[in-house]
């Protein structure tokens, strides 16, 4: 793996508001996902996977649990004398207050941008979930000579649409207008210096958008060129696709587009024993990290570090976070419960599939 | 020199443990995986960390390459530190020649100048194929208090069991008047689990003694021990309670993954106090299908089980095909068991595969004859074929 020539810096706070179940104590990108990650480690090590060794995670509010995750970088081998991980705290500009865009915390920004010496930027949200491939994205960036290089996604639903001639993209639009189905996606590469005018030429503006103010408006000023993804995205928007995201781990197809032994996906180590299962333990269809202790019934689960499942317990469609403790004989349907969320001997707590229950962080029912 | 430590643990990993057979065949027996998650050094490690033990010498000899690799800088185990951390110390070559590590006595005779660049007080004696949990910052306590030249940490086993160990005859006081290596007849059931604290220097003295004696095997519990002895020095043994087990046979290997199912024996390797670190490979979460029955098993990162298992130990990224049934058995990291195969009291290596239909090992209560029945052991990579049968206490292996 060579080392690239680009910095990466992932918007960790992007969509929070869209999630306020799970981040009223969090950042988005510290949200719990799939058994064992935060939604930050799949940009993380996609970027670590194509050689990019030194990230900055743009933060603006409630990053403690997103710092502790991280801490120094270690685990993604970020932890470097030169580049690494670096959390971009919230920078105030006298009497505005915290940013309002991305604009904004791009221009919060400034110094560390300016300091790099990184040729070119790739900016993600940390609430996309794919393992991409961003080195076929940074060569196709090379071959094209592109400006702007966008990621899409064929035939996802999503706001904006990117029309198309070849791998030129010749606007940004709604999904009638692009009279397509390459859904833009909240990731892409660019020249450092070029982003860095069209960040001080906004701000000058009072622009706050970045897809509106900034790449939209500059589609036929510059040479855009749209990267399709590969394999597996799901965008974090809401409770729901925070379930089905989960969900979609219980298809093999979609851990095998994840979870790659060639391009693995990080996360900070626990040092858990591995999953103990007892006489009675019934799991059908269920990813299970490590460190649980499984006695009762499991079925279409997603099951986070160091959860206990007591006997004559059942759970079905439910995701359970890290150190839950479901006690004998309670029974749980469509339920979302947060970190070391308790439930009480015999209790029965039913969600729904569009409304699964959302148990708080650290609660006992 | 750099500021004086405390205590110096040198962990013996050098053996070769030609009883393990193929599992041993590329690897040194401290790299054998172990638990699901673990390598067999993973424990002594671990006990050195949470023990406040942060300088540790490990000396290695036979196959090193994946035990280098995988203690690395030491960082998985929080050994990856400004003074002192874990280092791996091959023989090497010095001016008077260059020697393999004759013994135990002699690989830290070799070493002396590693030591000497702490300056400590204590050392600790460690080996590399012992499973436990033990706070050796209270065994170097004893040995303060008890103001010993050597102490000993000992277990006390069934006296059937005793000829098996070398036996500490003590007094009241728990001092040592008489080492005996795997006595006929033991006076005691004191066994030495290879764990030894000396004060440092008097241990410089007796290691450069023994040195120069042509006859000695330079080791410690047939020479060391037994001229302190003699010369009256203050040896006490250290009465250890709890798990301690030496893995270093198919049989005991494989008990002592059995007895981490066994919620009767006291090796919790969940015990936040205490952790048991190991380096690992970023798996995913393990999945389980509908098809699969899973009874009294541990399942590791990485897995993917659509059989059967019951009492069964899966390391990370093993896999277990629909129909297949695993039974009172260790399948290491990457092993994969094919549809319909059945495996029986086996342990099955790295990365080797057992195809469809295959037939693995027997049960003791359905085999006719009780002496040739045992543990079936598939060495790393290696192909068990389609259909094929291998019967009880069979050792398959690579070249």
């Amino acid at each position: 793996m060579q080392s690239r020539n680009i910095l990466g810096l992932i918007f960790c706070n992007s969509g929070d508001e869209m999630l306020p179940e799970l981040t009223s104590v969090r950042a988005i990108g510290s949200v719990p996902f799939g058994c064992r990650y935060r939604l930050v480690d799949f940009s993380l090590s996609s970027m670590v996977n194509a050689g990019i060794s030194k990230v900055g995670l743009i933060t603006k509010r409630n990053y403690q649990s997103l710092a502790d995750h991280v801490g120094n970088g270690r685990p993604w081998d970020l932890a470097r004398k030169n580049g690494g991980l670096s959390i971009l705290s919230p920078y105030v500009f006298g009497g505005t207050g915290l940013y309002t865009g991305r604009i904004d915390a791009l221009s919060g920004c400034m110094q560390y941008l300016e300091k790099s010496r990184e040729e070119y930027v790739v900016l993600t949200n940390a609430n996309i979930i794919a393992n991409v491939d961003f080195d076929a994205m940074i060569d196709q960036h090379l071959a094209l000579n592109a400006d702007v290089t966008i990621a899409y996604k064929k035939g996802l639903q999503g706001s904006k649409y990117l029309k198309m001639d070849g791998d030129k993209i010749l606007e940004i639009a709604s999904k009638e207008e692009a009279g397509t189905d390459n859904c833009y996606i909240d990731l892409f590469l660019i020249r450092r210096e070029l982003l860095i005018s069209m960040i001080k030429e906004a701000a000058v503006h009072n622009y706050t958008n970045l897809t509106e103010d900034v790449l939209k408006r500059q589609v036929k000023s510059y040479n855009y060129y749209g990267f399709g993804i590969d394999g597996y995205v799901r965008i974090i928007d809401g409770m729901q696709s925070y379930f089905d995201g989960n969900m979609d781990l219980l298809h093999k197809s979609v851990r095998d587009q994840l979870f790659k032994m060639d391009a693995p996906i990080y996360t900070k180590l626990r040092d858990d024993m591995p999953s103990r299962y007892g006489f009675d333990s019934g799991v059908a269809d269920s990813v299970i990290a490590d460190g649980c202790v499984i006695e009762g019934e499991v079925h279409n689960s997603i099951i986070f570090r160091g959860v206990t499942v007591e006997k004559g317990a059942k759970l079905e469609n439910c995701i359970i976070m890290q150190s839950g403790v479901i006690h004998a004989n309670a029974q749980l349907s469509y339920v979302v419960a947060d970190k070391n969320v308790s439930i009480k001997e015999g209790r029965t707590l039913m969600g729904c599939k569009t409304f699964p229950m959302v148990i708080g962080k650290g609660l006992t029912v | 020199m750099t500021k004086k430590t405390d205590c110096v643990a040198m962990l013996l990993a050098g053996g070769q443990g030609s009883r393990l057979g193929v599992l041993t065949k590329n690897v040194a027996k401290p790299a054998i995986p172990f638990g699901g998650k673990y390598r067999i050094i993973d424990f002594p490690l671990s006990n050195c960390v949470n023990s406040g033990i942060d300088t540790v010498g490990v000396l290695t000899q036979y196959q090193p390459l994946v035990l280098n690799d995988y203690i690395g800088s030491g960082q998985p185990w929080d050994l990856d530190r400004m003074n002192g951390g874990v280092h791996i110390l091959p023989p090497y070559q010095q001016i008077k020649g260059t020697d393999w590590y004759k013994g135990t006595a002699n690989a830290i005779y070799q070493n002396i100048s590693f030591i000497e660049r702490y300056n400590p007080e204590y050392v600790l004696i460690l080996s590399g194929d012992h499973i436990y949990k033990m706070d050796y910052a209270e065994m170097i306590e004893y040995h303060a208090n008890h103001n010993a030249d050597c102490t000993i940490a000992v277990l006390e086993v069934p006296f059937e069991e005793a000829p098996r160990f070398g036996i500490m005859n003590t007094n009241d006081d728990n001092s040592v008047y008489e080492f005996e290596e795997k006595p006929p007849h033991p006076k005691s059931n004191k066994a030495s689990m290879g764990i030894y604290v000396f004060n440092w220097l008097q241990l410089k003295k007796y290691l450069i003694e023994d040195e120069q004696n042509p006859e000695s095997d330079n080791d410690f519990g047939k020479n060391i021990i037994p001229a302190m002895l003699k010369d009256q020095k203050r040896l006490f043994a250290y009465p250890f309670e709890g798990y301690w087990k030496d893995v270093g046979t198919i049989d005991s290997l494989w008990d002592a993954n059995m007895d981490i199912l066994n919620p009767k024996i006291p090796l919790e390797l969940d015990d936040p106090t205490w952790k048991i670190y190991a380096r690992t490979q970023a798996y995913p979460p393990h999945f389980v299908t509908r098809d699969a029955t899973v009874q009294n098993s541990l399942i590791s990162e990485g897995c993917f089980v659509a059989g059967k298992l019951l009492d069964a130990v899966l390391f990370s990224g093993a896999t277990v095909e629909k129909g297949a049934v695993v039974r009172d058995s260790v399948i290491m990291p990457g092993a994969k068991i094919e549809a319909g195969a059945v495996v029986q009291y086996a342990i099955v290596a790295e990365n080797a595969i057992v195809k469809k239909n295959a037939v693995i090992g027997g049960r003791p209560e359905e085999s006719e004859d009780l002496e040739s029945w045992g543990i079936v052991t598939i060495g790393p990579d290696y192909i068990v074929g389609e259909g094929e049968i291998v019967p009880p206490k069979a050792m398959l292996g690579n070249g």
